[in-house]
C-alpha cells in the first residue's frame, strides 16, 4: 500500500503505459497509422489499470503472486463491477452518438474527467495513508497538499465549465453569451481566492479550506463559460480539453505516478495547441475569447440596404451543366451542410462528377465545424476519401485554376471582407480565395440571412456568382438528378 | 520519487506533447480530442488506489464513483475514436 514501496516493475509498467500514450498520439499524424495508434492507447490503459490492481494486492513475503484475503476479493469485485458499469455506459454512448453531436460528447467526457479528478483529490485528502502522502506526524505533506488543491481546483473548473459547454452545444441552453455585470471583477476575485486558499492549505489542512477551494472552483468554471458565445465554442472545448489534462497531471504529482504525469502533459499540450489553432483560424486572441461576449452584438441594423443590390439566381440544372463541363470543382462545406444533413448526397454528386472526368476537391476551413477537425469527420462518415479533402493553406492557391467553387453551408470563411475591410468583425481571419474561381455556386437558404459573424458577403453580388437559394440537401439532390439525366 | 524528478518528467513530457501534437494532421483533430480524453482518464489509477483501501469508507466510496466515471471515459473515448478512425478511407482506384 505504501507508494514509496512500489516495486520497480510497477514503476516501469507505468512508464511503458505513458510511452504507449505518446505512440497513440503519434499515430494520428496520418489516417493510415491512426488505428494502430489507438490500439497502443488501449494497451497502455490496460497496463496502467492492471499494474495498479496488482500493486494493491498484498504479496506474501518471499512469494511472487498476490495472496488475496476474502475481504480483498470483495473489494476487487466492487471495483470490477464499477469498471463494468462504466464500460457499458461508455460503449453504448460511443456506439449511438451521431457524428454531428461529437462536440457535445467530447464536452460531456471532459466533465467526467474533471469530476473524477475532484473525487480522487478528495479521496486522497480523506485517506492520505493509502496514497502514501503523509509525513512523520501523519499530516499530509505540504507539497502534496498544494498538488492536491490544484488538482481539485482544475478538476472542478473542468467539470462545471464542460457542463455549461455541453448545455450550450446540445441546445439545452441558448448559445448567446450571458453577461453578468462586473463579471471580470468577480472572476478575478474568485480566482485569487482559489489561489490564496490553495497556498494557505499548505499550512493548514483543515477541511473548510479545501472545501471552499472546491466550491469556488466549481463556481468559476461556470462563470468563465457562460459569457462565451456559441461561435467561440470550438475554442472552449479545446481549452477544457487542455484543463482536463492539467487536472490529470496535478493528480499525477500527488500520486507520484509517471503514467498520469506524462498523459497530463500530453493532453494539456494538445488542448492548448488546438485552442491556439482555432483562435488563429478566427483571428481572435485567446484573451478576447475568454473575455467572452462575441456574437452578442451582431448588428441587425445593416440588413436593410444589402437586399437592393443585384445578384444572380441559378438553378440546379445550371450547376449540373457547368460542373459537368468543368476540369476542377472545389467544394467548400460549412456547418450549414451538416445541419441540413447534406453530406451523403454531396458525396453522391461528386461521385457522378468524377465519372464525368471532373477533378473534385473538398476545401476545409479550420472552423468549418463546431470543433477542430469536425468537418473532416463528417465527410469521412459520408465516405469521402480523405485524400480528396484539403486544408485551407494547401488548396488556397488553386482557386485561380478552378472552374467551379461550390459553397454549401459556409459563409464567413469565403468572405473577402476578411481581407479587405478593416472595419469588418472578421477582418484578418484567413479565408478561401473563392473569388478567383471562374464560376461560383453559393447554396443559401435565402438572401436575408447572414453568417455567424453577422456580416454581408461581397461574393453574393459578383459577376461569376450564381446563388442557389434552397435547403442545402434539396438543392444537391436536384443537382444529382440533373446530372443523372 | 522526489518532487524534482517528477517535475523533470513533467516538463520533458510537455515538450514531447508539443511536438507530437503539432505533427497530428488537422484532419484528425476531432479523433485527437476524443483519444486525449480517453487517455486523460488514466486518473483511474488514483481512483483504484482509493477504492482498494476499504477501511476508509468515505474515501473508498468516492474512489468507486471515480472508477465508474473514468471507465465511462476510457471505454467511450477509445470506442468513439476507433469508430471515427474506421471511417477515414483512401480513394479506391
Amino acid at each position: 500500500m505504501e507508494h514509496a514501496g512500489l516495486p520497480a516493475w510497477a514503476l516501469i509498467a507505468y512508464l511503458v503505459s505513458g510511452v504507449l500514450f505518446i505512440f497513440a498520439l503519434r499515430g494520428l499524424s496520418s489516417p493510415a497509422t491512426s488505428r494502430s495508434g489507438n490500439r497502443f492507447g488501449m494497451i497502455g490503459m490496460g497496463i496502467a489499470v492492471l499494474t495498479t490492481l496488482l500493486t494493491q494486492a498484498p504479496i506474501p513475503e518471499g512469494g511472487w503472486l498476490p495472496d488475496p484475503t476474502s475481504q480483498d476479493l470483495v473489494v476487487l469485485g466492487k471495483i470490477l463491477a464499477a469498471i463494468a458499469l462504466g464500460a457499458v455506459i461508455g460503449l453504448t454512448t460511443a456506439r449511438r452518438i451521431a457524428m454531428t453531436a461529437m462536440p457535445q460528447l467530447v464536452a460531456a467526457f471532459h466533465s467526467l474527467v474533471g469530476l473524477a479528478a475532484v473525487l480522487v483529490g478528495w479521496a486522497a485528502y480523506l485517506n492520505p495513508e493509502a496514497f502514501g502522502i503523509v509525513d512523520a506526524d501523519s499530516f499530509i505533506n505540504p507539497v502534496s497538499r498544494l498538488e492536491m488543491g490544484l488538482g481539485i481546483a482544475i478538476g472542478a473548473i473542468t467539470f462545471s465549465g464542460s457542463v455549461i459547454a455541453f448545455a450550450k452545444l446540445n441546445g439545452n441552453m441558448s448559445g448567446a453569451p450571458i453577461m453578468l455585470p462586473a463579471r471580470h471583477l468577480i472572476n478575478l476575485a474568485t480566482l485569487l481566492a482559489i489561489l490564496g486558499l490553495t497556498a494557505y492549505f499548505m499550512t493548514d489542512q483543515a477541511i473548510w479550506v479545501i472545501g471552499t477551494v472546491t466550491v469556488l472552483a466549481f463556481l468559476i468554471g461556470f462563470l468563465l463559460i457562460i459569457p462565451i458565445g456559441g461561435a467561440d465554442m470550438p475554442v472552449v472545448v479545446s481549452m477544457l480539453n487542455s484543463y482536463s489534462g492539467w487536472a490529470a497531471a496535478a493528480m499525477g504529482f500527488t500520486l507520484h505516478n509517471t503514467a498520469m504525469i506524462i498523459t497530463g502533459a500530453l493532453v494539456g499540450a494538445s488542448g492548448a495547441i488546438l485552442s491556439y489553432i482555432m483562435c488563429k483560424a478566427m483571428n481572435r486572441s485567446f484573451i478576447s475569447v475568454i473575455a467572452g461576449g462575441f456574437g452578442a452584438d451582431s448588428g441587425g441594423g445593416d440588413g436593410a440596404e444589402k437586399i437592393d443590390r443585384p445578384w444572380k439566381a441559378g438553378s440546379a440544372e445550371d450547376a449540373a451543366f457547368l460542373m459537368k463541363e468543368a476540369e476542377q470543382v472545389i467544394i467548400i462545406p460549412g456547418y450549414g451542410m451538416a445541419v441540413a444533413q447534406a453530406q451523403h448526397v454531396l458525396r453522391e454528386m461528386s461521385d457522378l462528377l468524377k465519372e464525368e472526368g471532373v477533378r473534385v476537391k473538398y476545401a476545409i476551413h479550420p472552423v468549418a465545424g463546431r470543433m477542430p477537425g469536425h468537418m473532416n469527420v463528417l465527410l469521412a462518415e459520408a465516405n469521402v476519401p480523405y485524400d480528396e479533402v484539403f486544408e485551407l493553406e494547401d488548396i488556397n492557391g488553386e482557386f485561380a485554376q478552378t472552374d467551379v467553387a461550390f459553397i454549401i453551408g459556409a459563409n464567413d470563411v469565403v468572405n473577402p471582407a476578411a481581407k479587405t475591410d478593416k472595419g469588418s468583425p472578421i477582418y484578418g481571419m484567413p479565408v478561401f480565395d473563392v473569388e478567383k474561381a471562374k464560376t461560383i455556386f453559393f447554396i443559401k437558404r435565402s438572401m436575408s440571412g447572414v453568417g455567424y459573424a453577422g456580416v454581408d458577403n461581397e461574393v453574393f453580388y459578383m459577376d461569376q456568382t450564381m446563388m442557389l437559394l434552397s435547403d442545402a440537401k434539396k438543392m444537391v439532390e436536384q443537382i444529382v438528378k440533373a446530372l443523372q439525366d | 520519487m522526489d518532487f524534482i524528478s517528477i517535475l523533470s518528467i513533467f516538463v520533458l513530457a510537455c515538450f514531447v506533447g508539443y511536438y507530437v501534437v503539432w505533427s497530428v494532421t488537422p484532419a484528425l483533430h476531432t479523433p485527437l480530442m476524443a483519444v486525449t480524453n480517453a487517455i486523460s482518464s488514466v486518473i483511474i489509477v488514483g481512483a483504484l488506489v482509493a477504492s482498494a483501501s476499504a477501511e476508509e469508507l468515505a474515501s473508498s466510496a468516492l474512489g468507486l464513483i471515480a472508477v465508474v466515471l473514468a471507465s465511462i471515459n476510457i471505454f467511450g473515448g477509445f470506442a468513439v475514436t476507433a469508430r471515427m478512425l474506421a471511417m477515414y478511407k483512401k480513394k479506391e482506384r
